[in-house]
C-alpha cells in the first residue's frame, strides 16, 4: 500500500472511531503467500474454473467492446447541433433484417458458451475419485469448521490439513459437507469453487493441490452472527510431513502431570461441555475437539493466532475477540486461568 | 388519429380550479387518505418509496463507513447484520416496488385513455396495505425483541435463509416482523398485479388495439402477470415460514427434517423474476423517454413487445442460478446456466432496438436522456457480468462474493434506479405542472454517475480476490482494503447526488416555471391533458389510430397509421 493511501485509511479510520490498527495480536505468525485470490489457481477444479473464467471474459469483452462503440458513435454522431433546423429526422420504425441478425448472432454466442461451460461442469462435478484419495467429512458450526478424516480415526477443526497432489503422486482429496445448524459455505478460491454445508443434507466437493502452502477461505454462506470471522485454512503438506502430521494427531492426548491443577480445571469447569480432549472424560461435542490444539496455528477459527495472550484472552473473554461467538466467558480466577492455559499449551 | 383537437384536450371546469387551493389542510388530508384517484394514489406510493430510499440509504452509509477499512468497530456484528438484511429488504420491497408501481398507476390510465384504474378502491387497498407493511417492517427495530429483551430488527439476510429463520436461530420478534411485512406487502402487490393486467385488457381507449398500445403500457401488462405469478410463491413461502415459527410445521425446520432448500426454491421462483419485475417498469421508461429525446419512434416496436412477454416467460426457469453452490447435480446445474445465459438474448435485442432508436435521430441530452443513456450503459454491463455468473463454475467461485453484489447494485442502481431518476424528471412537469431546474439535474446527473462508477466498478475487485457478502470485517493484508475504502468514498458522491435531486424537485415544485400540457413535445396520451391532469383526466375519452396519436395530430400531413 502506497503511503498516500495509508494516511487516508488512517484518516477514514479516525473519522469513524475505529481502531485501524484492530485488535492486537490478531495476525497469526504462519503467514500464507497468498490472499484468496480465484486467479491464482494451485488445484484441478480451480484450473478449470479459470480457464473457462477467462474464455467468459473475452467474449464477454468482444460483445462490451462492440456495443459500447455502437452507443458511443450513436451519441456523438446523432446528437442535434445548434444549426440543425426544428425539422424532425426520418421516421424509421424499425427492420426485420437487422433484427433477425440481433437475434441469431446472441444465440449462437450462448451456444458456444454454455457447451464450453457445460463441459466444466461435467468436468468438475461428475470427477470420479481414485481409490487412494483422501476422504474428509468436514461439519459446518456455529462460527467454526470441524474436519474428521474417517479412515484415519482423526479429528480436529479450522485447519484442513491435505496431502500435495502432484503429477508424481497424486492423491485428490474427497470432501463430504455436513451442516449440525445453518447454511454454510466451504470456499478456498485457490483450491476450488464453493459448495455448500447444508443441515439435512450431503454435499460433495474435492480438491488436488499442486503446490505445497497455507491457502485461505471462509465461510462464504451468512450463518449468523459471527459469519465474518468462521476463516478457514488449508495446510497443503507434501507427503511425509502429512504423514508425519497425521501419525501426531492419531495419538492420545498428551497427559502431563505437571500441569494436573489445569487439567482438573479443565474436567470441573464447563469447558468439557462443549470440547473433547481424547483419554479423558472430556467428550463434548459442540466445541472443537482440543486433543492436539497446540498443533494448530490459529484459535476461534482463525480469528486470532494461538499465542499464549490470546489463548487467555479468549477463555476469558471471547466476545473480546469474536463478538457473538458461541463459546461463554469462563470467568475464571486469575489463578485458574492460568493453570488451564497451561494444560492447553501441553496438548500438542 | 385523434379526430379533432377537441377529442384529445381536456377543458378544464373552473369549479374544479376553484376548490383546490383554497381547502383548509385537514380536509386536504382527509381527501389524500380516501382517495382512490390512481393519480394520488401514485403520487402516494412514489413518496413512500422516496422515505424508504432516505431509510435505507441510512442502511448502506452505515455498512460502507463499517467496511471501508479493515477491523472496524463502528458497530457490532449484530448491528451490521440487521443494518444489510433491513437495507436489502427496504430497498426491494419499500422503495423499488412502491416507486416502480406508483408510476404504473399514475401513468397507465392516462396512456391508455382511461379516467381511472378498473378497480380504484383495490388500488387505494394496495397501496395503504404496502404502507402498513413498511412501518410494520421498521417497527420491528421497537418490538422485535418481544417482551424479554431489547428491541431489534431481523438479521436473517433479506433472502432469510431457513434454518436462520427457524425459531432455534431466531429468537424473539425480528423474523415475524420480516414475515409478516412481506406477507403484507405481497398481498398489496398482487392486488396492483390484477389491476393493472385489468386496466390494460379493459380500459383502452376507441382505437387502441393492443398492437397501438405505448409499449409502456405493454411492458406493465407483462409485469402485471409476472407480479401474480411470482408474488405468489413467496406469500405462501412467508404462509409456512409462520406456520413453522408459531403452530409447530416442519417446512424449513432442519432440525425436525425440514429442508433448507425447499425455501430456497421458493424464495429465488419469487426472486429472479422479481427482478425483472424491478427491470420491466425500466424499460418501459426507456421506451418512452429515449424516441422522445430522439425525436424518433421506437425501433421495432412488435420486436420489442415479443421480446418482452419472452423475458417474462423465460424468468421463470432461471431461479435456480441463485442455487449454484447447493450441490444440485451437474444436469441441472447445466439447464440453469442454459436458461440463465438464454434470457440475455431477449434483454439484448432490447438494448440494440435502444440504440436503434438513437440511430439516425436528433439526441437531446436533457436529464430523463442523460439518466437513460446512464442506465444503457450500466445495463449493458450488468448483463455481461450476469452471464459470468450464469456459467456455474464461475459462480462457484464469484458466488455470494462482493462480486456478486456488485452485480445487481449494477442492476438495481445503475439500470433500475437511473431510469427512475429518469422517470421522476420526464414526469415532474406532468405531475406538478411545474418545470424542474435543468441545471440542477445535470448536476445530479454527473454527481451521481461519478459516485455510482466509484462505489460499484471497484466493488467487483475485491469479489474476484475472495471477499464474500455479508461480512461485517475482515483482515487486513488479503488485498481488499484499499478497494473498500474507494467504494465507500464513492457513496458520499452518491448521496451529494440525491440531494441535489431532492432539492431541486422540492425547490421546482413551489417555484419553478409552469410547465404546460406537453413541454417535451412528446406523443402519448398523457400529454394531451392538463399538467397536472384533473381528476377526471380527459373532458372525453380520446380515441386513436397509430401508436403515437399526438404525431399524428401535430403531422397530419404524415401520420403514423400510413405506416403501422
Amino acid at each position: 500500500m502506497t503511503g498516500v493511501s495509508r494516511q487516508l485509511l488512517n484518516l477514514f479510520a479516525n473519522f469513524c472511531f475505529v481502531s485501524a490498527l484492530g485488535t492486537p495480536a490478531i495476525i497469526a505468525q504462519t503467514q500464507p503467500l497468498h490472499g484468496p485470490d480465484m486467479f491464482n489457481p494451485q488445484s484441478t477444479p480451480a484450473h478449470s474454473i479459470f480457464d473457462l473464467s477467462i474464455l467468459v471474459l473475452k467474449v464477454t469483452g468482444i460483445i462490451f467492446v462492440v456495443v459500447v462503440t455502437l452507443l458511443t458513435y450513436a451519441i456523438l454522431k446523432y446528437r442535434k447541433r445548434a444549426e440543425d433546423n426544428d425539422h424532425e429526422p426520418p421516421q424509421v420504425f424499425g427492420s426485420n433484417q437487422i433484427e433477425l441478425a440481433w437475434t441469431v448472432l446472441p444465440i449462437l454466442v450462448v451456444l458456444i458458451l454454455f457447451f464450453s461451460t457445460a463441459r466444466v461442469i461435467h468436468a468438475i462435478q461428475d470427477a470420479k475419485m481414485p481409490p487412494n484419495a483422501l476422504e474428509v467429512v468436514a461439519v459446518g458450526h456455529q462460527f467454526w469448521w470441524e474436519f474428521r478424516y474417517p479412515k484415519l480415526g482423526i479429528v480436529t477443526a479450522n485447519e484442513l490439513h491435505v496431502p500435495l497432489s502432484d503429477a508424481s503422486q497424486p492423491r485428490p482429496t474427497s470432501i463430504t459437507l455436513l451442516s449440525a445448524d445453518t447454511d454454510h459455505s466451504f470456499w478456498v478460491p485457490q483450491l476450488g469453487g464453493k459448495v455448500d454445508l447444508i443441515p439435512n443434507r450431503i454435499n460433495q466437493t474435492w480438491l488436488d493441490p499442486h503446490k505445497p502452502g497455507i491457502y485461505l477461505g471462509q465461510c462464504a454462506q451468512y450463518c449468523g452472527t459471527q459469519h465474518a470471522k468462521m476463516l478457514l485454512r488449508v495446510y497443503v503438506d507434501e507427503h511425509e510431513r502429512f504423514e508425519d502430521w497425521a501419525s501426531q494427531q492419531k495419538r492420545q492426548a498428551v497427559n502431563d502431570p505437571r500441569v494436573a491443577a489445569g487439567r482438573r480445571v479443565f474436567l470441573n469447569a464447563a469447558c468439557m461441555n462443549c470440547h473433547s480432549v481424547s483419554g479423558t472424560s472430556a467428550k463434548g461435542v459442540f466445541g472443537p475437539d482440543l486433543s492436539h490444539f497446540m498443533s494448530r496455528d490459529t484459535i476461534a477459527s482463525g480469528a486470532a493466532s494461538n499465542t499464549h495472550e490470546n489463548l487467555k484472552r479468549w477463555i476469558q473473554d471471547p466476545e473480546a475477540i469474536k463478538p457473538g461467538s458461541l463459546m461463554p466467558a469462563m470467568k475464571l480466577s486469575d489463578e485458574d486461568l492460568d493453570s488451564v492455559v497451561a494444560y492447553l499449551e501441553t496438548l500438542r | 388519429m385523434i379526430t379533432s383537437n377537441e377529442a384529445i384536450v381536456a377543458e378544464t371546469y373552473p369549479l374544479e380550479a376553484q376548490q383546490t387551493g383554497l381547502q383548509p389542510i385537514s380536509e386536504r388530508l382527509h381527501e389524500w387518505v380516501t382517495t382512490v384517484d390512481h393519480k394520488r394514489l401514485g403520487i402516494l406510493y412514489i413518496c413512500l418509496g422516496l422515505l424508504f430510499l432516505v431509510l435505507g440509504g441510512i442502511e448502506a452509509l452505515i455498512i460502507r463507513i463499517q467496511l471501508a477499512v479493515p477491523h472496524s468497530t463502528f458497530v457490532s456484528p449484530q448491528v451490521f447484520n440487521r443494518m444489510f438484511t433491513m437495507h436489502g429488504t427496504t430497498m426491494i420491497f419499500f422503495v423499488a416496488m412502491p416507486i416502480l408501481l406508483g408510476f404504473g398507476t399514475y401513468l397507465i390510465p392516462l396512456m391508455i385513455g382511461a379516467r381511472d384504474m378498473a378497480f380504484p378502491r383495490l388500488n387505494a387497498f394496495s397501496f395503504w396495505i404496502t404502507a402498513f407493511a413498511g412501518f410494520l417492517l421498521y417497527f420491528s427495530f421497537v418490538g422485535g425483541g418481544g417482551l424479554y429483551g431489547a428491541g431489534s430488527a431481523p438479521d436473517v439476510g433479506w433472502f432469510a435463509y431457513a434454518p436462520l429463520t427457524s425459531r432455534a436461530f431466531s429468537q424473539g420478534h425480528s423474523t415475524d416482523f420480516w414475515t409478516l411485512s412481506l406477507l403484507l406487502s405481497g398481498i398489496g402487490s398482487i392486488g396492483t398485479g390484477i389491476n393493472f393486467v385489468a386496466t390494460i385488457v379493459c380500459m383502452r381507449c376507441p382505437g387502441m388495439t393492443l398492437g397501438k398500445m405505448p409499449l409502456f403500457a405493454w411492458l406493465n401488462l407483462v409485469l402485471g402477470g409476472m407480479v401474480i405469478l411470482a408474488i405468489s410463491p413467496l406469500t405462501a413461502a412467508q404462509i409456512m415460514l409462520c406456520i413453522d415459527r408459531y403452530l409447530g410445521g416442519h417446512f424449513f425446520d432442519t432440525q425436525a427434517g425440514g429442508s433448507a432448500v425447499l425455501w430456497m426454491h421458493f424464495f429465488w421462483i419469487f426472486g429472479h423474476p422479481e427482478v425483472y419485475i424491478l427491470i420491466i417498469p425500466c424499460f418501459a421508461f426507456a421506451s418512452e423517454i429515449i424516441p422522445v429525446f430522439s425525436r424518433k419512434p421506437i425501433f421495432g416496436y412488435p420486436v420489442m413487445v415479443a421480446a418482452t412477454v419472452c423475458i417474462g416467460f423465460v424468468s421463470f426457469s432461471v431461479w435456480a442460478h441463485h442455487m449454484f453452490t447447493v450441490g444440485m447435480v451437474s444436469y441441472a446445474n447445466s439447464f440453469f446456466t442454459l436458461a440463465t445465459m438464454l434470457v440475455g438474448v431477449p434483454t439484448g435485442i432490447k438494448i440494440f432496438n435502444w440504440i436503434g432508436t438513437m440511430w439516425g435521430g436528433k439526441l437531446i441530452f436533457k436529464a430523463p436522456m442523460l439518466f437513460c443513456i446512464g442506465f444503457l450503459f450500466q445495463f449493458l454491463v450488468a448483463g455481461l457480468t450476469g452471464i459470468m455468473l450464469a456459467a456455474s463454475p464461475f459462480d462457484w467461485q464469484l458466488g455470494n462474493s462482493y462480486f456478486v453484489v456488485a452485480h445487481f447494485h449494477y442492476v438495481i442502481v445503475g439500470g433500475i434506479l437511473f431510469t427512475i431518476f429518469a422517470a421522476f424528471y420526464y414526469y415532474f412537469p406532468k405531475m406538478t405542472g411545474r418545470r424542474y431546474s435543468e441545471k440542477l439535474a445535470q448536476w445530479h446527473f454527473w454527481l451521481f454517475l461519478l459516485g455510482f462508477h466509484l462505489t460499484f466498478d471497484f466493488m467487483h475487485i475485491p469479489g474476484l480476490l475472495g471477499m464474500p457478502r455479508r461480512i461485517y470485517t475482515y483482515e487486513p493484508g488479503r488485498g481488499w482494503e484499499h478497494w473498500n475504502l474507494i467504494v465507500s468514498l464513492g457513496a458520499l458522491f452518491q448521496v451529494a447526488g440525491v440531494l441535489v435531486f431532492v432539492f431541486n424537485l422540492s425547490w421546482s415544485y413551489f417555484t419553478g416555471a409552469h410547465a404546460g400540457r406537453d413541454p417535451w413535445d412528446a406523443w402519448t396520451l398523457e400529454w394531451s391533458t392538463d399538467s397536472p391532469p384533473p381528476s377526471y383526466n380527459f373532458a372525453e375519452i380520446p380515441t386513436v389510430r397509430s401508436r403515437r396519436p399526438l404525431w399524428d395530430q401535430k403531422h397530419p400531413e404524415d401520420p403514423d397509421w400510413h405506416y403501422e
